[in-house]
Order: structure tokens, then C-alpha cells, then sequence
């Protein structure tokens, strides 16, 4: 069959594969988003201008030193994480003692000073990335470029692979653990500020691989972590930060629903994601998989 | 006949000063520990027990004064550094993980020494024997507890004793340290205010009592 | 200002005054207008984020909002200037309503990220709605005279216009802070546990707090398209949200005088930069961290804790 409510099935097909497109770099972006917070209870504004980032270093090892796709994401995320190491060290670190709400401004203005140095570099214009996969999958009704699926599948198994690490190991129970009750875990001899580091640095290496890997989908420009990154807070309202699996499923979801409204009412699209999260707010304003005790 | 020499000294307090944010816990607590003994600190609500182990343990931030443990000064010393020379403490309210399996939670601490035993607060001192600490810091650890149960634990802090370990403990129940501590410091408004063996318990019952208000 | 006796606190309030009722014969009246008007946006978000501690990232919503709804209803619905900036601080206030009834809900970990999702979404409705003229934004606002005598047209009236309108804003979260509300709101930020359980809904008061900072931002915004003629996108964005946050924290937070001289210093920055323009986003994006790891009290904050530290001192010699 051709059309289903008088929706022709390729687009149908099209409009999923691109909602879980979206959907990957939702649920990567909101997963460092609550990896990060769990642990530092930080909200890392700068989290989209680190995903920023990530897509100009994997653009810049192409350009300036022909490294191609596939090293470029093993390098990126060590890059990119290890200027979150850097960022947790010299100035996180010190703001621990006070108010959170320095941290969060903290982050925010890194969020301006990147956006603006790659700005003043750049300007506001992309830089395009090769596609390192070429060709595609013909399902019958519609084509679905191989890129697509590979993004699709390592995003699936990035995120499950984070869940698995934190849930069922060793070094997981170690975070789970201090994301309690830190000072606890301190008297126990293992050393959490030096957790608190590598912590933000993951969740900063996750959002460059995502940069990364969103390089050759979308232009490479200083704009694209602030627009990702307000789509990504309205999924984490929505779904809140205190679940790993919620994470997942509600960027993966959300990006779904979007793809699709665009079929069902192409001008709702844009702001679909942000209606669902004033739904949310006001029939379960804890999330839908909020059960945060802070 | 000459007298035994005296054990070392597990911790030396001298002078402990120590503040919640603006306001004063702890106004010079001296007190002192030696290897091998169970010494308990009693006192009203709020009188600084339990800010006092939290201090010694590295958990209470603004501190200063003198806390030699095994000789080693660690007024400044972070926490995870206090736990590396063979300290464990178990809190007031427990803090088993609720993220956590109890598995995960028994086997949280870096080595474990297996302790069999069923009861939440058991597993508590279970898991912090693993490090291999032998200086234990227990803070009300019979609270809420029945009878039975207390006895045990009551046991176990004997059977600890017995194979070398040292125990600075908080407690409330004065009936139960009384027959599990060696000594006691008394501490009132963030100061230590009287001090005594278990011997001395039988001859001063009366001024004991009136200074815990029993 | 507590730091002087009543009578050096009158002297320097009346040298202040007299200082800006000078200036626009000093200085441009339209630069002077520009920092009154991002002085009064970032004082407006100061009394939430000091007051409540309630950090807003979508400022901007109310500020551009009422910009629009005010430039709308003066150069199409023809209204009198004074009407039309009625008509934008009660759209500002309206969104407030509306969305602070939402974001309030919620932990205050959330709040953040709700005000700057909000700001996106109100971006994105404007980018669509015809009237903003999209891209190219409201232009040719008239300067029409303001209650029919007030000839705004002339760029001194127009100053002593906003003075009166800013100096209005500024006097009421003065009055808002000072008064048995503000310090309700205290007890609030300070421990709000403890104020609950003593009866009062704190919820309640944050929600009658952010529609007032709501109101006044669109005050600012409201005047600022008067006295420009002009409303963007810009206006709308997390950049002027953003500026405005620095505004607060380089002047000093929980201070009243820290929002204007912040404003001062960023509205000067941003035109001794114009010509390199690329640059303002980066400089303000290091000025905005510097300050949050080094320089936390702001300007008039530290300022404040010098004379306190003097003060101190005179009283300790014998």
C-alpha cells in the first residue's frame, strides 16, 4: 500500500528516519546533559556550544590535516572531553563553594565565548563535511541513505552502552553512588573531585561525538549548538534528568514526534517539542520519568 | 612492678574548633584515643558528638586545631586521604546508596571482608570493615534498633576489640556503651566536659546520670 | 547606600540626578537612552535572580515582546505612545503570567532551562507572525507626541521622557525591595523550607515577583522601541538575555545600582566595538566568565565591601 491516511508511505519512512536522526542527537545531547548534573548538579549550558565544537574539530582534522571521518571520531571526543577536563580543573572547581548559581552562569558564558570566538573565526556561515558513507539501503518504498542508519545505530548503542556502564558496573556504582552522597563516598578513600572531572569530561566527550557525527548531516557553523541546545533542555524538562533510559527514550521519542508532525502539520514542527514540554509542565510537572529527590 | 606501656595513640584531638557556615559546632574539643580502646563520646541532641567524628573523618569543612591520627596531623586533609590510613566511619543515617543494589552497596568500598550479616545496619558495618580500616568511627549504630539486635551489635564491637580494632563511638544509649566502652568523654555545647572509665561508672552513677539528665 | 550616613546618602542621590539631568547635553541623548533602557531590562532580571534566585535565560521575551506589541500599536493601531507602552508591558506581563505559571512549577534546576526554552519558543513565533516584518524587523516607529503635547520627536524630550519612564521602573523595585514583600522574599531565598513551614507560599510570591520583572523588562523594551524606531529579532534572542545577565553580574548583583553600572560599561563596550563587531559576542562571552570565577560582587558590589572593609577599620582604631 501506497499511503497511510493519505500520507504517501516514502515520506512516512523519510519523515522517521530524520525524527530518529533528531532523535539520536536528542538523546546523546540529554544524556551528557543528565550525566553531567547527576554528579556535578551542574545544568551545563555550554553543552551545545561543546557539540559546536566537536563538529569543528572533526571539520578542522579534515581541512587542516586530512584525517578522515572515522579518526576524526575517535579524536574528537578526546579533544573535545579533554577540554571539559580542563574547564571542570581550572574554573568549575573553584565555584563548587558558592552559590550554584555561578556555575550555571559559568557555563553560559563559555556558551557565549565559544559561540562568539568560532563566530569571529567563521562567521555564520557553515562549512560543509563530506558524507563518509556513500549510498544507501532501497526498502521498497523509500531510500534511506546509509549515512542515516549508521548515525541511527551508533547513537542506539552509545546510549545503551552508557546505561550499561553506569548501571551495571563497577565504576557506575561508583557515580550512582556519589550522584547520592558524595562526601560518603569520599570516607570510603575513593577520590570524587577527581570523578567530578572525569564526569563533566564525558558528558562533554559525548557532545562532541555528537558534534561529530553531525558534522556531514548538518552545515558546520558556530550556530548550530545554541539552536540544538534549546530543543535539547525542552526534551530534558520533559523528561527529566534523574533517568538514564528516560533520557534515552524521550529524546529518541520527541524526536519521532517531530519528524512526524511535520508530515501531519509541517508548521506546528518547529515548536512541537516545545508545546509537548508546556503539556508536560502542567499535567506532570515532574517529568515524565521525574523522581528527583533534589 | 612496672606499669604495661601505654598503647599508642590512634587519634590525638586537641583543640578542635569547628563551624557549620556562620554558626559554631565544635569550641575546642580535646580528647584522645589510643589503639585497641572503645571510646565513646556521649551527650545531649546537638551537643557536637556527631560533629566531632565528622570533623576527625575530614567532613566538616571549616575546621581547625590540632587531629593527629596514628601521628599523622590531618586537620587539612581531605577526606579519601584520611580514609587511605585506616579509617572508616559509618554516619548517623547510615547513607546506604537507594541507586544501589545491596550488592553494590556492600561491595562498594574498595576491599571487602565478607560479614554475613541480614540487617541494614549490619551491612553497614560490614561494608566499611572492607577497606581493612582498623580505626572505626560508629555513630549511633544501635538507634532504632531492637534489643536483640543491639546485643549483637553489642558482640560484634567486643569481637572487634578482641582482634585489634579501634572504635570511637557516638551513642545515646548510655546502658549499652556502658557495657561495650572502655572510655567515655562527655561533651556539652561543643566542648568536652567530663571524662571517665567504665571502672568508675559503679562509684559515680548519680553524678554521671545527672550530667547525661537520666 | 547604606554605607553613608541619610545626609551623604541625599547628597550623592541628589549629585546623581543632577549628573544625568546634565548629561544629555554631554553626551548623545540616544546613547544615554540606549544604557537607561538595557540598565533598567538588566534591573528588572536582577530582582529576580537576587531576589528569588531564580535564574531567567529568557529575559529577552519580555524585553522584544513588548518592543513589538508597543512599535505594532503605535505606528499601525495608531495609538498615543503612552498607550502603546501600556499595551507592551501588559502583553510582557501577560507572558509572564503564562509562562511563570508554568516554569515556577517545577525545581528550581529546571527553571533555567524552561525561561530559555520559553525565549526560544516566542523567537520562533515571531520569526513566523507577518507583523514583525521578520528578518527585517519593525521599522519607522513615528515619534508621535506622547499624550498629544509631549513632542518626542526631539531627541532631549525623548531623553527626559525615558529618564521619567526608567526612573519610574527603577523607584518601584526599589520599593518592591524595601518594603514588607521584600522582605518576605528574603526569608524566601534565604531558607525556603523554613518559610513554608511557617505558612507562606512561596510559590506564590515567586510567581508575583517574576510577572513584576516581567512588567518592568517590558518596560525597557517597550521604550526602547519608542525611543528607537526600531524593533529586530535580535530584540528576541538568548544574546540579549544573555547581555543582560552580564549586565547584572559585572555591575554586581543584589544591588540597585549594579544594573546601571553595568549597563554603562557594556553599552559603551558594545559601541566602541561596533566597528568590529564579530568581536562583541567573544569579548562578552570572556568579560561574562572572568567575572563569575574572580570578580563575583560586581562592580558596585565590591565597591559596597570597600567601604565596608573601611569602615571596619576606622572603627577599630582606638
Amino acid at each position: 500500500m501506497d499511503e497511510i491516511f493519505g500520507i504517501p508511505m516514502s515520506a512516512l519512512v523519510g519523515q522517521l528516519v530524520i525524527g530518529l536522526i533528531n532523535g539520536s542527537f536528542y538523546a546523546l545531547m540529554s544524556l551528557g546533559l543528565a550525566i553531567i548534573f547527576g554528579l556535578l548538579h551542574v545544568v551545563n549550558f555550554a553543552h551545545g556550544a561543546q557539540y559546536m565544537l566537536g563538529a569543528f574539530v572533526a571539520w578542522g582534522l579534515l581541512e587542516y590535516f586530512g584525517i578522515s571521518y572515522w579518526w576524526a571520531l575517535l579524536i574528537t571526543p578526546v579533544v573535545v572531553g579533554g577540554v571539559g577536563l580542563l574547564i571542570e580543573r581550572l574554573m568549575l572547581r573553584r565555584l563548587y563553594r558558592v552559590d550554584h548559581v555561578y556555575a550555571l552562569l559559568l557555563t553560559f558564558g563559555l556558551a557565549m565565548l565559544m559561540e562568539g570566538a568560532f563566530r569571529w573565526k567563521f562567521g555564520a556561515t557553515g562549512q560543509p563535511y563530506p558524507n563518509p558513507i556513500a549510498g544507501g539501503f532501497d526498502v521498497g518504498v523509500s531510500y534511506i541513505p546509509a549515512y542515516r542508519v549508521w548515525v541511527i545505530a551508533a547513537s542506539l548503542v552509545l546510549c545503551l552502552g552508557t546505561w550499561l556502564v553506569i548501571e551495571r558496573t563497577k565504576l557506575g556504582a561508583y557515580l550512582r553512588a556519589a550522584n547520592e552522597n558524595a562526601a560518603l563516598v569520599r570516607t570510603f578513600g575513593i577520590n570524587v573531585p577527581r570523578m567530578l572531572m572525569l564526569t563533566y569530561g564525558l558528558g562533554v566527550a559525548l557532545a562532541g561525538f555528537s558534534g561529530a557525527m553531525a558534522a556531514p548531516i548538518y552545515q558546520v557553523n558556530p550556530l548550530m549548538g545554541n539552536s540544538l541546545i534549546v530543543v535539547v533542555f525542552a526534551v530534558v524538562v520533559i523528561g527529566g534528568m534523574g533517568s538514564i533510559i528516560g533520557a534515552i527514550i524521550t529524546g529518541f521519542g520527541l524526536g519521532v514526534v517531530e519528524g512526524l508532525t511535520k508530515l501531519v502539520y509541517p508548521d506546528a514542527a518547529g515548536v512541537v517539542i516545545f508545546i509537548v514540554m508546556i503539556i508536560t509542565l502542567a499535567i506532570r510537572p515532574n517529568g515524565l520519568f521525574g523522581q528527583e529527590a533534589r | 612492678m612496672t606499669e604495661a606501656m601505654p598503647k599508642p595513640l590512634c587519634l590525638s584531638v586537641k583543640g578542635l574548633v569547628g563551624h557549620y557556615g556562620e554558626n559554631l559546632a565544635l569550641n575546642g574539643i580535646d580528647l584522645e584515643v589510643r589503639a585497641g580502646e572503645v571510646v565513646c563520646l556521649l551527650g545531649r541532641n546537638g551537643a557536637g558528638k556527631t560533629t566531632t567524628l565528622r570533623a576527625v573523618v575530614g567532613l566538616l569543612e571549616k575546621r581547625r586545631g590540632s587531629i593527629e591520627i596514628h601521628g599523622q596531623q590531618t586537620i587539612a586533609m581531605l577526606p579519601e586521604a584520611i580514609a587511605r590510613l585506616g579509617v572508616a566511619y559509618c554516619p548517623e543515617e547510615r547513607g546506604i546508596f537507594a541507586s544501589l543494589s545491596t550488592e553494590e552497596n556492600l561491595l562498594l568500598p574498595p576491599v571487602l571482608r565478607p560479614g554475613g550479616l541480614s540487617e541494614q545496619q549490619m551491612l553497614a558495618i560490614a561494608r566499611i570493615l572492607r577497606t581493612g580500616a582498623k580505626f572505626l568511627l560508629l555513630d549511633e549504630c544501635t538507634e532504632g534498633l531492637a534489643p536483640v539486635i543491639v546485643a549483637k551489635i553489642g558482640q560484634t564491637i567486643r569481637l572487634l576489640k578482641e582482634r585489634g580494632f579501634t572504635v570511637l563511638m557516638v551513642e545515646q544509649n548510655f546502658r549499652f556503651a556502658s557495657k561495650v566502652a572502655d572510655r567515655f568523654y562527655v561533651i556539652d555545647e561543643g566542648v568536652v566536659v567530663d571524662e571517665f572509665r567504665r571502672e568508675d561508672i559503679a562509684s559515680d552513677l548519680a553524678r554521671i546520670e545527672g550530667l547525661l539528665g537520666l | 547606600m547604606k554605607h553613608f550616613s541619610p545626609g551623604t546618602q541625599r547628597l550623592l542621590l541628589a549629585a546623581f540626578v543632577a549628573l544625568l539631568l546634565v548629561a544629555p547635553f554631554v553626551l548623545y541623548p540616544q546613547f544615554l537612552i540606549e544604557i537607561m533602557c538595557f540598565a533598567l531590562l538588566a534591573a528588572a532580571l536582577n530582582l529576580l535572580v537576587s531576589y528569588c534566585g531564580l535564574l531567567s535565560f529568557g529575559h529577552a521575551m519580555f524585553f522584544g515582546a513588548s518592543g513589538y506589541v508597543t512599535a505594532q500599536a503605535i505606528k499601525v493601531w495608531g495609538l498615543d505612545p503612552a498607550l502603546g507602552i501600556l499595551c507592551g508591558v501588559a502583553v510582557a506581563a501577560l507572558i509572564g503570567v503564562l509562562t511563570g505559571a508554568l516554569a515556577i512549577r517545577r525545581q528550581g534546576i529546571y527553571f533555567s532551562m524552561i525561561t530559555l526554552a520559553f525565549s526560544q519558543l516566542i523567537y520562533f513565533l515571531a520569526l513566523r507572525m507577518p507583523f514583525t516584518g521578520g528578518e527585517d524587523g519593525l521599522q519607522d516607529v513615528p515619534r508621535r507626541a506622547m499624550f498629544g503635547v509631549i513632542d518626542l520627536s526631539n531627541n532631549l524630550v525623548m531623553y527626559f521622557t525615558v529618564f521619567a519612564l526608567v526612573g519610574f521602573g527603577f523607584f518601584a523595585i526599589y520599593r518592591i525591595v524595601n518594603s514588607p514583600f521584600g522582605q518576605i522574599l528574603r526569608a524566601i531565598r534565604d531558607n525556603e523550607p523554613r518559610a513554608i513551614s511557617l505558612g507562606l507560599r512561596a510559590n506564590r510570591y515567586k510567581l508575583v515577583v517574576f510577572i513584576l520583572s516581567a512588567s518592568l523588562a517590558g518596560l525597557a523594551g517597550a521604550v526602547k522601541a519608542v525611543a528607537f524606531q526600531v524593533v529586530t529579532l535580535n530584540d528576541l534572542t538568548w544574546v540579549t538575555s544573555g547581555e543582560a545577565l552580564l549586565i547584572c553580574i559585572l555591575g554586581g548583583m543584589q544591588t540597585l545600582l549594579g544594573p546601571i553600572a553595568g549597563a554603562v560599561l557594556i553599552v559603551s563596550m558594545s559601541h566602541y566595538l561596533a566597528s568590529y563587531a564579530e568581536w562583541v559576542l567573544m569579548i562578552q562571552g570572556l568579560v561574562f566568565v572572568v567575572v563569575v570565577l574572580s570578580f563575583r560582587k560586581g562592580l558596585i558590589g565590591e565597591l559596597y565591601a570597600w567601604l565596608e572593609r573601611r569602615a571596619l577599620r576606622g572603627k577599630e582604631q582606638p
